[in-house]
């Protein structure tokens, strides 16, 4: 079989901004997003770790704004296309505006899967706007495959560009992967993509299932920064695809070199996969609760696990992160 | 006293809920239903023996006895009607996101806006947060709060689906003309879990030296002020004072009336919606 062109997503600077607590600096914004422009990576995507509009107090306030942010990317940026996310319900037809006029190509329109119907009004707005239009599925291991390809369809019917599928929870097995992306492939026209999270550590093996099942495009991150235990580290991902014959844009060793010598000098801790992490693949839940796990386990003197359980008893989804401290005082008290 | 006669226009799940409260009150009397179309909604306002009109605001209007409309239709039809009855010396109390009328929680500000012609009630994460942020101002400088409003994918209608940007903006907009903080923010969440779960709200907020004690107990007074016509609301964690940052939880539990009890968000705006027109009938008429 031919193997099609594979078109990458950064998301250092937006789900790996998790990792650093939303701390980026735009002097650290400017030299990763130019490297990875160099680098010839697809889409580039700058914003709260949360999405726009993100800086809040249960989210965690960012050391410069989402415009900062974007302005700064799009200072560096020559042939990439500069990203933003958009979360309806957190982010407004403002942050729309906003990332358009400081330099944003392309939005993703970022939904829980079965709540895409949220999303017509912000991607009619973005079109309008002229941007490209990825529609953005969370969470895509808590639906049967039928319900998948439902709520798919439906997103594809609203004009989106692009349709990208995202484990949020990193809580997806290779075969699971590829029966969602293949019976989403078979039932949408525009090309989709692939968004893991590491939480089981198969980040690089479930991208590569999603590429088998037809996926065109597949998200990563530098040094596999990200909410939870990481994206799909994008250097590897680079050096995989050459090697596995894909043709990709992107030039692996700038990629590598944007990794080590920018990212990896920035990063407090390494990107691993902890017992905590590793829980939340293993329960299902959304990989941005693990900080804020951790930091209710402190206050609470409480095991982390333990939290984690109950989110994953009461079904509490991507944003919920205020039920965190919710849950913390309601075991504690139980004690 | 008599009842002072009311109409609901929008018979939709807002409109039923509020008929039962309605039928409930001491002290308002439900007059007419009035919708579009035969529907539903026509159907039950039928068979519980009240008078019915399919002509949008035309019968509402004719009526010499009515006083007070409930408007449950949508944003455009609120916003075309609103004229209409206020030339006729109606007073509307507005569940629909049009913001034609003055922004209103009734244990908030009920009281100083009471000769208002036109009541719009905000959204249903307003209406459960904004006692709470004006709780905490009233005690202390509100420098900046958020409010996180989580609701059963079930309780959210394709109206608040399709029109989330002008919910989650005019949220944040009363937080701070109505809440009383400097800045706001509000983040709307569906969750599709099975069992529905019940509408939770977080309020974090920033304040100038907080004193939890004072926070808590200005809190606690509130609570109990909304539950004077949302009985199934509750605090669920109450002040926790942390660097500065104040959060705490509530949860809304609805009364059941026509709609499931998970969906407080809905049973929140029917009652204070309700609560908006008992007042003006014991104090106004």
């Amino acid at each position: 079989m031919d193997k099609k062109l594979i078109r990458l997503i950064d998301t250092t600077l937006r789900d790996g901004a998790h990792a650093v607590k939303h701390q980026y600096t735009a002097e650290q914004i400017k030299k990763i997003a130019g490297g990875l422009d160099k680098a010839k990576i697809d889409y580039i995507e700058v914003c709260h770790g949360e999405g726009l509009a993100g800086d809040s107090l249960v989210y965690g306030r960012p050391a410069i704004t989402d415009e900062e942010m974007i302005s700064a990317a799009a200072s560096a940026i020559e042939n990439s296309k500069l990203t933003v996310l958009l979360v309806p319900g957190l982010s407004t037809s403002k942050d729309i505006e906003m990332a358009k006029n400081n330099g944003a190509k392309a939005i993703r329109v970022c939904t829980l899967c079965t709540e895409v119907n949220i999303s017509l009004q912000h991607v009619k707005i973005a079109k309008d706007l002229g941007l490209e239009v990825f529609g953005f599925m969370m969470m895509i291991h808590i639906l049967p495959v039928k319900d998948l390809v439902e709520y798919a369809k439906l997103f594809e019917s609203y004009g989106i560009d692009y349709l990208n599928l995202a484990d949020s929870a990193g809580s997806l097995l290779p075969d699971q992967v590829k029966d969602r992306i293949g019976a989403v492939v078979n039932a949408v026209d525009v090309p989709v993509d692939f968004h893991a999270h590491n939480n089981l550590g198969l980040a690089i093996g479930n991208s590569l299932a999603a590429l088998d099942a037809g996926a065109s495009m597949l998200d990563g991150t530098c040094r596999g920064l990200g909410a939870g235990s990481g994206n799909t580290q994008i250097e590897v991902l680079a050096g995989v695809l050459k090697k596995a014959g894909y043709e990709a844009n992107v030039d692996f060793y700038k990629l590598m070199d944007v990794a080590e010598d920018i990212v990896q000098p920035i990063i407090p801790r390494p990107q691993v996969i902890d017992n905590a992490g590793l829980m939340i693949g293993y329960a299902g839940i959304y990989s941005s609760f693990l900080l804020h796990v951790y930091e209710a386990s402190k206050k609470f003197n409480l095991d982390p696990r333990e939290i984690i359980v109950e989110l994953g008893n009461r079904k509490m989804v991507g944003g919920q992160e205020d039920l965190i401290i919710d849950v913390a005082y309601q075991l504690t008290k139980a004690k | 006293m008599s009842k002072v006669k009311t109409a609901i226009i929008g018979p939709g799940n807002i409109g039923s809920d509020m008929m039962y409260k309605i039928l409930r009150s001491d002290s308002l009397e439900l007059e007419m239903v009035a919708g579009v179309v035969e529907s539903e909604g026509i159907e039950r306002a039928k068979g519980l023996g009240i008078k019915t009109s399919i002509k949008s605001a035309d019968d509402i209007l004719k009526n010499k006895d009515i006083k007070i409309v409930f408007d449950a239709t949508s944003a455009k039809p609120a916003t075309e009607n609103a004229p209409l009855f206020r030339e006729a010396g109606l007073v509307v109390i507005d569940t629909t996101p049009a913001e034609v009328g003055k922004f209103v929680v009734p244990c908030v500000n009920l009281k100083d806006i009471q000769d208002e012609p036109n009541f719009n009630l905000i959204t249903c994460g307003g209406q459960a947060t904004i006692p709470i942020i004006y709780a905490l101002s009233r005690v202390a400088e509100v420098r900046y709060a958020e409010i996180i409003a989580g609701v059963a994918s079930k309780s959210a209608g394709l109206g608040t689906r399709h029109n989330i940007d002008e919910f989650t903006q005019t949220t944040a907009k009363a937080i701070v003309q109505i809440g009383g903080a400097k800045k706001g923010k509000a983040i709307n969440i569906f969750n599709p879990a099975e069992p529905p779960i019940i509408m939770t709200n977080t309020i974090m907020a920033d304040i100038v030296n907080p004193d939890e004690k004072e926070l808590r107990e200005s809190v606690e007074a509130i609570v109990m002020d909304v539950q004077k016509y949302v009985p199934g609301y509750q605090l669920r964690v109450p002040p926790i004072v942390e660097d500065g940052r104040v959060t705490t939880t509530v949860q809304v539990e609805g009364a059941g009336d026509f709609l499931p009890k998970y969906s407080g968000n809905l049973d929140i705006m029917t009652a204070a919606a309700v609560a908006v027109g008992e007042y003006l009938a014991k104090n106004v008429f």
